[in-house]
């Protein structure tokens, strides 16, 4: 008997295989696109409030119908960020010789001083509460990134920006020396802190 | 004398499909590995509200989700006002800390302190609810949390 050729097998339908799994990947894909604003909570013990000069508070009242009170005077939403650069930034004691705010002396004494009291009642909606928190961030970030311009270039890290040079540390990609990179953004944080402060 | 044969004028060749399979498989793979498989199924009405100071939530870390909202259609049964979901439940207030030792046994012992919650909440939640469950987490301390939204100007939120 002669010997049979082995029958090829069509593969002409593979492909419609292929399409399906590959339509089905596509549906259920979703890439991942997660950020959001970070936050520390305060812990629950209750320690002595200290004791805290009325003009080195900066108080920010949302109230239900989402109208923002700065300072006991109504504001826009859009207006919070310069107002909070303008208290962070005064130098009223003139200790801070990085600032260059107006040393208005009813205004915060230094950035080490000065807390934003952010006070939120329980009918505001979340989507303006977000915007306050955005703006303060951003408030905060103007004055970094502009202290990060301004010394970055004598530690070795030029035209870069203090958000530029947080993505750049947690870049694995990064070529530069990333200690000396974590101690400038670590200066840089202590010479601004983020004192924000919720009240309940 | 047939050596040279005229050549046919017939139509066009046909072009060889056979490496059709090849490229489907190629993107079907890439699709297979960049895919993940949403883990919860969501029973409330979910759009993030949007800011454009954010960090990227760092996936290093272990991370619980919290999500806040409206029921959506379908579930109208549980009220209009904003609930929690926690997992794929909806949740009570008091869930919320049993929700996070559960988070957390499931944990090594070193990456507890890590733990950081993403806190899903629809832009048209009401703080009180956010505010009773940052107040639950207090009390069970995890106290890293992120508000997450998405990347946009400020503006867009109030319309």
């Amino acid at each position: 008997m002669a010997k049979r050729s082995a029958p090829e097998v069509n593969a002409g339908s593979m492909a419609d295989i292929a399409f399906l799994l590959l339509i089905f990947f596509l549906v259920t894909t979703t890439i991942e696109k997660d950020s959001g604003i970070n936050r520390k909570l305060p812990p629950m013990e209750e320690i002595d409030p200290p004791i805290i000069k009325q003009k080195n508070i900066f108080t920010v009242l949302l109230n239900g119908k989402d109208q923002l009170l700065v300072e006991d005077e109504l504001m826009e939403v859009a207006d919070l960020r310069d107002a909070a650069v303008e208290f962070l930034d005064n130098n009223g004691d003139e200790t801070c010789d990085y600032c260059q705010g107006n040393k208005d002396p009813r205004s915060s004494d230094n950035p080490d001083k000065a807390i934003i009291s952010l006070k939120n009642e329980r009918e505001t909606s979340y989507a303006a509460y977000i915007s306050v928190q955005n703006e303060l961030v951003a408030a905060y970030n103007v004055l970094r990134n502009r202290r990060a311009l301004e010394i970055g270039p004598s530690r070795g890290f030029r035209d870069m920006n203090f958000t530029q040079m947080q993505g750049n540390y947690k870049d694995a990609r990064f070529v530069g020396n990333k200690e000396k990179l974590k101690a400038l953004i670590d200066q840089i944080k202590l010479e601004f802190p983020q004192k924000l402060s919720e009240v309940q | 004398m047939s050596k040279f044969k005229k050549k046919k004028d017939g139509g066009l060749p046909a072009i060889s499909t056979a490496s059709l399979p090849d490229i489907v498989f190629m993107l079907l793979f890439f699709f297979m590995v960049a895919t993940v498989m949403r883990e919860n199924s969501l029973k409330i009405q979910n759009s993030l509200p949007v800011a454009n100071q954010v960090e990227k939530l760092d996936k290093k870390n272990p991370v619980s989700y919290i999500y806040m909202g409206k029921p959506s259609s379908g579930y109208e049964k549980f009220g209009t006002e904003a609930r929690i979901q926690l997992n794929d439940q909806f949740a009570s207030l008091t869930d919320v800390s049993a929700f996070i030792s559960a988070e957390r046994s499931a944990l090594r012992e070193e990456l507890i302190p890590f733990l950081t919650v993403a806190l899903k909440v629809d832009r048209e939640a009401n703080m009180g609810i956010v505010g009773d469950v940052k107040q639950e987490l207090r009390k069970v301390n995890a106290l890293k949390i992120n508000y997450t939204t998405g990347i946009g100007d400020v503006e867009t939120n109030f319309n």
